[in-house]
This record gives C-alpha cells, sequence and structure tokens, in this order.
C-alpha cells in the first residue's frame, strides 16, 4: 500500500508488522486474555442458569397456601416468605441503625476534620476491620454482644436473637460504608470548600451544607452498597440468630429469628437427611433466586448513583 | 480557614489573635461538638475491633497456651479439650491453594484483556457490568452455584465416592467468588500505570503484549499483589458457600490427608469448624472456638496487614 517511490525497494504494510511468529504469539495471547475475560460472563449465566430451573420447579409446584402460613419450615412443607423477607428486612434495619451513623462520621472525620497522622493510623485499621471473616462477628455476637449488650437491655431476650445478630451485621458493615462515603466526599472539589470558608463560614457548616450535599450521591451509593450487604450476610445471622431449624413468624428482635441467608444455610446443613423430601431442597433455589434478585437490583441502583458523582466532578 | 499573616509578626500567636479577633472571642461550641460526635464515632469503631480481638483472644488464650500442639494436630472429637482443627486447617489451605491456581491467573488476565486489548464495544461493556454485579451478589448465593454445578453436575468429577461434596468442589466455588474481587483489584492497578510508558514502549515498536509483560505488568505488581491478596483472605474467612457445597459440620473421618488424592473426600475448613463449635453448649466449647478463631484472625489478619502495608509503602514510593 505504502510504496516509497524514492527507494528501490518497495514496502507494503505487512513489512512494518514485524516478524510473523511475533504476530501470532500476539493473536494467541489475546485471544487467551480475552478467554479469561468472559469467564465472567459464564459465571453470570450459570448462576442465573443455576438458581432458574430448581427456582421454577418450586414455583410451579408449591401450593400458594404454603407460601403464607405461621413460619418457615422447609421439612415439614410450610414456606412462609414472609417470615424471612421480615426477618432480613429487621437485620437490615438493625444493621444500618448501627453502620449508618458510625460509618457515616467516621467518614466525614476522616474526609474533613482528620489530621493526615491520624488518617494513617485509622485507615488501614478500618481496612483491618473490613478483613474479619464473618464467622468471628457471629461468635462475638453470640457471646459478646448478646450477654453484654441485648440481654442487658431487655431481661427477656433470650441468649440466640435477632437484636445480637443485627449489630454483629452491622459492625461487618461499618468499614464498607466509611470507605465508599469518605471516597465520595473526598471527591468533592476543595474550591467548593474554599469558595465556602471565603464567605466566612464555620467549618461545621462547610461541611453540613457544603460538603455533604455535594457528596450526596456518592453517601446514598455507601447506603445501599450496605444494605445489599447487609442482606446478603449469613453466617453472623446463622450463628446469633439461631432457629436453624425453622422459625415462626415473629417481628420481636429479642427472640430467635431467621433470614432468607441464614434460612439457606440452615437448610443446607441438614441436606444430608431430608434430600428428595417434598419441595425442601427446590426451596433452597427459590430463597437464593430471591435474594440474587433483591441484591442484583440494590446493587443495580447504587452503580447509578455512584457514577452521578463521577459525572459532576 | 487558615489567616495568613505576615512572617515579622511571629507565628503563632498572631495567627491566634488575628482568629480572635474575627471571631469576637466567641468559641465555636456547636462546631466543637460536632467535631466531637464524629470523633466518637470513629473511636467507636476502633474500640469495637479492639474489643473482639481481646475478648476471643482472652476466651481462646487458655486452649492455646495450655495444649497448642494438640489443637492444632489434632481432629474433630465429641469432646472440646480433645478437639484439634488439623481438618479445618487443612480444608482452608487447600481453598486458599484453589483460590491461587484459578483465581489469580484468570482473574489478573481478565483485568489485562479489560484494561489493555479491549476496545469499548458493546461487549466488552457487557464484561464489566457483570463483574461488578457479580462483586455484589451475596456469597450464599455462589454456594447454590456450587452446589448446582460442581457438586450435582460434576459430581462424577470433582469426588466420586463423596457425592461431589470435596475440596475440589469448594475451591472452585471461593475461586469463582473472589474472581471479581482480582478482576477489579487488579484493573485499578492496571490503570494508574501512566500511560508515557505505555507510548514509549509503543514508540519504538513494540506489541501489545509486550509493552503488557515488559512495562505494565511490573510497574503495576505491587497493586496487583495486594488486590491478589486481600481476595485470597477472604476466600479464607469465607463460609457461607462452604455449608451449601457440603462442607462437613459433624464429625469428619480422615479429611487429612496432604496427598493430591485426597482432593476428592469430603472434607472442612476453619470458618466451618467455627462455626460447628459455635453452637454448640458451654464453656469448654466456648474456648475451643475463640482459639480456632484466633488461628484464623492470625492468617487472615496477617495477609490483610500485608497487603495494606504493601500498598500504602508504594503509594507513598510513586507519590
Amino acid at each position: 500500500m505504502t510504496s516509497l517511490a524514492s527507494n528501490p525497494t518497495s514496502y507494503s504494510l505487512e513489512d512494518f508488522h514485524g516478524s510473523r511468529s511475533r504476530m501470532r504469539k500476539e493473536r494467541i495471547v489475546r485471544a487467551v486474555l480475552f478467554t479469561a475475560a468472559s469467564t465472567s460472563i459464564v459465571i453470570s449465566v450459570a448462576i442465573v442458569a443455576s438458581l432458574i430451573g430448581e427456582a421454577w420447579t418450586f414455583v410451579s409446584q408449591v401450593e400458594l397456601a404454603a407460601l403464607w402460613t405461621d413460619g418457615w419450615f422447609p421439612r415439614r412443607g410450610m414456606y412462609d416468605v414472609k417470615t424471612l423477607v421480615s426477618g432480613s428486612l429487621i437485620v437490615t434495619v438493625i444493621a444500618m441503625a448501627v453502620a449508618g451513623p458510625l460509618g457515616l462520621g467516621a467518614a466525614v472525620y476522616l474526609s474533613e476534620y482528620a489530621p493526615a497522622t491520624v488518617r494513617k493510623v485509622v485507615k488501614p485499621a478500618l481496612e483491618i476491620l473490613a478483613g474479619i471473616p464473618s464467622v468471628v462477628l457471629g461468635f462475638f455476637a453470640l457471646t459478646f454482644l448478646s450477654p453484654v449488650i441485648v440481654q442487658r437491655l431487655n431481661d427477656e431476650a433470650t441468649q440466640f436473637n435477632i437484636a445480637a445478630a443485627g449489630i454483629g451485621v452491622g459492625i461487618l458493615t461499618i468499614p464498607l460504608v466509611a470507605s465508599i462515603s469518605e471516597d465520595a466526599m473526598r471527591s468533592v472539589p476543595m474550591a467548593l470548600r474554599e469558595a465556602s470558608y471565603g464567605l466566612g463560614a464555620r467549618k461545621i457548616t462547610t461541611t453540613i451544607r457544603v460538603v455533604i450535599p455535594a457528596a450526596v450521591s456518592g453517601l446514598v451509593a455507601a447506603f445501599i452498597v450496605a444494605v445489599s450487604r447487609a442482606i446478603g450476610e449469613t453466617m453472623v445471622v446463622f450463628i446469633a440468630a439461631g432457629a436453624t431449624g425453622g422459625s415462626l413468624f415473629s417481628t420481636d428482635i429479642f427472640r430467635p429469628g431467621q433470614t432468607m441467608t441464614a434460612a439457606m444455610a440452615s437448610q443446607a446443613a441438614g441436606t444430608d437427611q431430608v434430600r428428595g423430601a417434598g419441595l425442601t431442597f427446590q426451596s433452597l433455589f427459590f430463597v437464593g433466586m430471591l435474594l440474587f434478585l433483591v441484591t442484583l437490583v440494590l446493587n443495580v441502583l447504587a452503580s447509578r448513583f455512584v457514577r452521578r458523582v463521577r459525572q459532576a466532578y | 480557614m487558615a489567616l495568613t499573616t505576615p512572617a515579622s509578626l511571629g507565628g503563632g500567636i498572631a495567627a491566634e489573635q488575628v482568629r480572635r479577633q474575627l471571631t469576637g472571642n466567641r468559641s465555636d461550641v456547636s462546631g466543637k461538638a460536632f467535631q466531637a460526635i464524629l470523633i466518637a464515632a470513629l473511636a467507636t469503631s476502633i474500640v469495637i475491633l479492639g474489643v473482639l480481638v481481646y475478648d476471643v483472644a482472652q476466651t481462646g488464650s487458655g486452649t492455646l497456651t495450655g495444649r497448642l500442639g494438640d489443637f492444632l494436630q489434632g481432629s474433630l472429637r465429641s469432646q472440646a479439650e480433645a478437639s484439634g482443627i488439623l481438618q479445618g486447617l487443612r480444608g482452608t489451605f487447600f481453598i486458599g491453594v484453589f483460590t491461587v491456581v484459578v483465581a489469580f491467573p484468570v482473574g489478573i488476565a481478565s483485568a489485562i484483556y479489560l484494561e489493555e486489548y479491549a476496545r469499548s464495544t458493546r461487549l466488552t461493556r457487557f464484561i464489566d457490568v457483570s463483574i461488578r454485579n457479580l462483586a455484589g451478589v451475596p456469597s450464599v448465593v455462589y454456594g447454590i452455584l456450587g452446589l448446582a454445578i460442581f457438586v450435582k453436575a460434576l459430581g462424577s468429577f470433582t469426588g466420586p465416592d463423596a457425592q461431589g461434596r470435596s475440596v475440589i468442589s469448594a475451591g472452585l466455588t471461593l475461586a469463582i467468588l473472589v474472581l471479581p474481587i482480582v478482576i477489579i483489584t487488579s484493573a485499578e492497578a492496571l490503570r494508574a500505570v501512566p500511560a508515557e510508558l505505555r507510548e514509549a514502549a509503543y514508540g519504538v515498536g513494540a506489541t501489545t503484549w509486550e509493552v503488557t509483560k515488559h512495562h505494565v505488568i511490573p510497574y503495576a505488581a505491587p497493586g496487583i499483589l495486594t488486590g491478589t491478596v486481600l481476595a485470597l483472605a477472604r476466600a479464607l474467612g469465607e463460609a457461607a458457600p462452604l455449608i451449601l457445597v457440603g462442607a462437613v459440620t459433624g464429625f469428619l473421618s480422615g479429611g487429612t490427608g496432604m496427598s493430591l488424592d485426597s482432593l476428592d473426600e469430603r472434607f472442612t475448613a476453619m470458618p466451618i469448624v467455627i462455626t460447628t463449635w459455635a453452637g454448640r453448649p458451654g464453656a469448654d466449647w466456648e474456648q475451643a472456638t475463640a482459639a480456632a478463631i484466633v488461628v484464623l484472625l492470625a492468617v487472615v489478619l496477617l495477609a490483610n496487614a500485608i497487603a495494606i502495608l504493601l500498598r500504602n509503602r508504594y503509594e507513598k514510593k510513586r507519590g
């Protein structure tokens, strides 16, 4: 294509590609990397496919009356969805009551107030808190939060209770709330703060009326991600809320209870004995599907909000 | 906030005088209170961490100092005083191996493709969205995936004698669980590589793979390493998917083999041991559970701390 007239030999584009073996290597590497990248799609499809089959069997065969009874006892054919959904909601509300103020407060301090030296020590500490496995928090909720905090608030609280589990889940989500909120506030341009100070505003006024409103989409995103995480958290509730066999519908936070996730875990922990008994096994996939859809919607919402922050600044 | 004063007036004192004059000597009560609340929120979070570690270490110290050797080398028993965590350690070790062998290469390769090769087509955007969604899927749902695919569909391959409920199924499930974390953190590390580095290499005629291999990956290596270590720590501490793929929650005979032949037998892992013991009544079991937690925390938090230090060090170096 590109022939150079002054030169006796003419060149084509091919000559600039380098040796053929180099080109071949490049193509092979590219193909391998692409295959690796596409596994994510395969996994997504596999998750949906593995949920949908059995979940559909459950939905099409279950009697509708069994979905709205007194409690969640899959081994006795009682699949009261509202028990699990309300359990998940209650745990999430308690968790957010703990993680919301603590995480947001920590984030505001780290982003707006903390001296560099404090940040340098505290941020890694929060990240370590984020790395604590959920089984550890489950044990902590059962052996510390329940007797030391919850049972002191209410004498009649049982050892296994929803309140302790909720607080445990909340502790687990503090670092998540703190780190996403802090990122959101730090991405607010300095110019906004300087303009506020220039008008004579105090630090508290600048923080509350300028920085936080400017970062609000990020803060909402942090909250939604934390809610999604709290709904999906399994082990804290499984260990600390008891009710492994099943649970009557109840909204009492000082008694044992069940969430969608814990119900799945406790059911699977016993699939050895009951496999094939009615729709017990299928109900696991039905709850999984429900959980998957709820968290999917929340995550899509959160990423919308995050994108809004990025577009603004 | 800061008022600049001529240096001749003498630093701090002058600044303080100016501040007083401007504020009319009033002190900012609500501002101070607000700051105190924020500090309290942060301090509470850190104190909780401290209490947690202290409480667990305190409860577990008896077992750990009294019979550490027995505890690490013993098997699951019906008596707390005789129980050990060897089977749990073995399961957790193999899960770590699967994560390193499966999730790391695939995750890093995936990140390289998305950052260095992919143009913004509909397909790559779809891949990107699916990775982000996978990162938010609850771990127990990955357990369902493992149950449906590795245990049921591929059971004859992953564990013919254990009906698929083997450490192979568990390892693959957790490798898939942490894959999005590996991809996202590696992609971030690759994105932080300056474009000049790539342009210089392309300028002398390197192919994309040569640029990536010789310049981009070495530069991004610390960041990638940090992400992979965090992912590994996550895999080691995860319990919910293991329950679904059929980790043994009661008693397990065997389950200590370290050979590759033993990979298709039934298994348990540290988080599962902790879960099971936590559910048993009595102070003995509580102490044993706490001791097991200390061992797991030591491994997981050490990995986390290394990753965080590594990242902070390189962040500082490169400004």
